[in-house]
């Protein structure tokens, strides 16, 4: 317990000095960084997985590649996809944000993928019953009731970025892994475990943004399960 | 007004879902598909809106091949209402209404009343506008699966088992909402099932089809039950269709007897003369109120002194059919039926035996006229 | 890299193959306890959860949060307590394999048909009894689904224990970076895909022995 109260008040310390708040060094810079490699990769992986996702769950073709690559994927070990990339492409941003797109499109995908798939075969039935075209089947019927598992995607692959993008500063790469890979090669614990809360919180901002977006985007309908027939 | 000349459905590995079907549909009634599973009755549904296309033949609605109609706009004017409903669960009750109305570009206001106004038709309150599908029974369920497929006040209206996902007593009373909004409304519908008794409560025309997808006999109830073209078709409509005919005889043309009928104010002795071993008891409206053994009747005194055996049910003269009839006679303490008129008084008496002559009057005749009799006996409770 | 070095020098893997075999042992241990100890962890607690339905979102909270939490920052968080050693490694991998393992053990015995269970129970099962003996061997398919997914990521995130020296395989990859010298980085990532998916390929296998009446297709999510 005691332990755990110098534990805390080492990481206050560190995030009250001012040093930590300027310059290249300081958090929001790190920060900043962290949210440029993480936000871009994801909005590529989004543009590539949904696109990919929608289209073979809609027409039902190249369901097999898709989960072939999903669980490929997942067998990849990110952190040394990331150094291998440093190792032969050099020191630069774009060689590790192309494996950074690589790693969180496949959650993005298989999920959804699987939630277009999920749809009762009834509602689909109905919905092209009623005068629906292929297209507003997709958009007025499978996407919204994919949405759940498309935010899971979604939700998997911004944490799994955001991870990778920590683990990318050991060969060199900036962000809030930085705190942490530069204090364990000082020996200076403070910076560690000051960078890890600062990574620990933006995980929580990123789990309660996708809480948020569930609960305002996904239909109450899809929610309830009062009265099942 | 739905034609299918000619029309089969095979499928690559082989089957064949629909045989050479040449079939015409009338305009404003409602056709029955019935056949055991397998037979292609859904398949030649899901013909009519082009969920399935024909591999020969052609299929014309008014006159027209609905090859030449683009596919979702043909579906548009078509109601279509499936087994399990097949609502959008991230829409609301009103909003899977009004589907049919947006996509054919209705404002959203407009839309939305006309979804209230179907709502309300299919006997649903309003306040379930702004619930969730998962918040509804399967009936309820439904009634909406119906009001979405009137959306846009098609003339046609295509049913694949819309009523055997529920309970009976829920089917029973859907099936009578059903009866009661196609009389507003007739609409030409489409309607397959596998329960023959459905199909011939519901259709004004049955089409049987056999396993492999060969129509068996296209006829009106009365007549599959009189006439059934094989013996396929007389063991899918089942071994009671004798009575079951019997729905389809008006009660009015049963043949009634005067039979032993006293005011309870009457002396017993004139009850003690009658030479038969019940008396049917009334009041002063003539309406019964009950058996009376003649065995039993007390020495002196009126008829309200004597004990009276219940009388099991009387059937009407006005809506109620010969079945019925028969019924009441077989549950009666005295083996009569009682026939009453509109208020209630009775009008004569009829044993099975008698009664049983209007079926053989209908084998003359031919197919007796006129739809179903009202309700299929006192089992089928009260519509 | 100095231009001309192959992507794979293969003299360098042969020359290696008993210290790589060695660290592929240790690989194995770092990424397969976890899931034993998840699965001893999350049985029972599913198994309450399932019970208790009030109990169920917060656990499936805090386990959600956990999982989200990057590995490099929770190992840094152990250090303190446990050390550069293995367990620093193993404690995170497995609070991280609770977020799939506990839902698909609720899963797993939601999908008791309400039959079998009343079945059951009518026979004369006492709630113990009925649980282990009827409810559980159901719920397997599903859990073994949670198994695999755990399974397969515990083993491709060991490699990031390398940051505190506890890493297997992926001792070879902060290696190759040092000495600018691709062949062991790519010989670490083939071997532990190659330890994924093996490890994936006997689970099924597993449940296709442990489940012989169910020949059924329960994918992992």
């Amino acid at each position: 317990m005691n332990d755990l109260l110098s534990q805390l008040r080492l990481v206050g310390d560190w995030l009250t000095s001012s040093k930590q708040w300027h310059g290249d060094e300081g958090i929001p810079h790190r920060l900043l960084e962290h949210l440029t490699y993480s936000g871009l990769s994801l909005l590529f992986a989004a543009l590539i997985g949904l696109t990919f996702g929608l289209l073979v769950g809609h027409t039902g073709r190249g369901a097999f590649a898709v989960a072939s690559v999903a669980n490929l994927a997942r067998a990849i070990p990110t952190f040394g996809l990331v150094v291998l990339v440093v190792t032969l492409a050099g020191l630069s941003t774009t060689p590790v944000l192309i494996a950074l797109v690589a790693l969180a499109v496949p959650p993005i995908l298989i999920n959804t993928f699987e939630g277009v798939r999920g749809v009762d075969p009834d509602t689909r039935d109905a919905a092209r019953g009623v005068g629906m075209t292929g297209w507003e089947v997709l958009v007025r019927v499978e996407v919204p009731m994919a949405l759940p598992l498309i935010l899971l995607g979604l939700r998997v692959a911004a944490i799994q970025v955001v991870a990778t993008a920590t683990v990318a500063a050991y060969p060199g790469l900036g962000g809030l892994g930085r705190f942490i890979v530069d204090g364990l090669s000082r020996n200076d614990y403070e910076l560690v475990i000051g960078g890890s809360t600062v990574v620990v919180v933006l995980a929580l901002v990123v789990q309660i943004v996708f809480t948020a977006l569930r609960r305002f985007i996904v239909s109450p309908g899809l929610r309830v399960s009062a009265a099942k027939p | 007004m739905i034609r299918f000349d000619a029309v089969s459905k095979n499928y690559p590995n082989g089957t064949t879902a629909v045989d050479d079907l040449s079939l015409e549909l009338a305009e404003g009634g409602i056709t029955v598909l019935v056949g055991p599973s397998g037979c292609g009755k859904t398949t030649t549904l899901r013909m009519i809106n082009r969920m399935v296309e024909p591999t020969a033949g052609t299929v014309s609605l008014r006159g027209q091949d609905i090859r030449e109609i683009h596919a979702p706009e043909l579906r548009r004017g078509i109601g279509y209402v499936i087994q399990h409903a097949g609502l959008f669960p991230h829409r609301t009750i009103l909003d899977n209404i009004a589907t049919v109305p947006l996509l054919l570009g209705w404002s959203r206001k407009k839309a939305r009343a006309r979804a209230a106004e179907l709502l309300e038709l299919v006997g649903l309150p309003a306040e379930m506008a702004k619930r969730y599908p998962n918040q509804l029974s399967g009936g309820q369920q439904q009634r909406v699966g119906v009001a979405r497929a009137l959306g846009a006040d098609p003339p046609v209206l295509l049913m694949d088992e819309p009523f055997s996902a529920v309970d009976p007593i829920v089917r029973a009373e859907l099936q009578a909402e059903f009866i009661r909004l196609q009389k507003e409304l007739h609409k030409t519908i489409v309607f397959v099932t596998h329960d023959i008794d459905e199909a011939i409560k519901l259709g004004d025309n049955i089409a049987v089809f056999r396993t492999g997808g060969k129509l068996a006999q296209f006829d009106t109830p009365e007549r599959l039950l009189a006439d059934p073209a094989d013996e396929f078709v007389a063991g899918f409509v089942g071994q009671d269709r004798g009575i079951r005919r019997l729905s389809f005889v008006k009660a009015a043309d049963v043949p009634l007897r005067d039979g032993p009928v006293l005011p309870a104010t009457s002396p017993v002795a004139p009850a003690r003369a009658v030479d038969e071993p019940w008396v049917l008891v009334v009041d002063d409206g003539r309406r019964p109120l009950g058996w009376a053994a003649v065995a039993e009747l007390p020495e002196s005194g009126t008829l309200a002194d004597a004990p009276l055996a219940p009388l099991g049910h009387t059937f009407s003269l006005v809506g109620d059919s010969a079945r019925a009839a028969l019924d009441s006679a077989l549950l009666s303490p005295s083996r009569l039926a009682v026939g009453v008129d509109a208020e209630g008084a009775v009008i004569g008496v009829a044993d099975a035996y008698e009664l049983s002559a209007v079926t053989a009057a209908a084998d003359v005749a031919g197919a007796p006229a006129g739809d179903e009799v009202g309700a299929e006996g006192p089992a089928g409770g009260e519509r | 890299m100095s231009d001309g070095e192959p992507l794979v020098r293969w003299q360098w893997i042969g020359d290696h193959a008993g210290e790589l075999a060695d660290y592929t042992a240790v690989h194995l241990r770092l990424g397969l306890l976890p899931v034993l100890f998840g699965l001893i962890i999350s049985v029972p607690l599913g198994i309450l959860c399932h019970r208790l339905r009030w109990l169920y979102p917060p656990v499936l909270t805090v386990a959600n949060v956990l999982y989200s939490i990057p590995s490099l920052a929770l190992f840094m968080i152990f250090v303190r307590y446990t050390g550069l050693t293995e367990q620093t490694v193993m404690i995170p991998l497995t609070l991280y394999t609770l977020s799939v393992l506990v839902p698909n053990v609720v899963d797993g015995l939601a999908s008791v048909p309400e039959p079998v269970r009343l079945a059951a129970t009518a026979m004369g099962f006492g709630t113990v009894r009925r649980v282990v003996q009827v409810e559980l061997p159901i719920a397997v398919p599903v859990v073994i689904a949670g198994v695999r997914v755990a399974a397969v990521s515990s083993i491709s995130l060991v490699a990031v224990g390398q940051l505190i020296g506890q890493g297997g395989l992926g001792y070879y990859i902060t290696r190759g970076l040092q000495l600018d010298f691709p062949t062991p980085i790519v010989t670490a990532i083939v071997l532990i895909m190659l330890l994924a998916l093996t490890t994936d390929a006997l689970l099924v296998l597993a449940q296709r022995l442990l489940t012989p009446w169910s020949r059924s297709k329960v994918t992992a999510s």
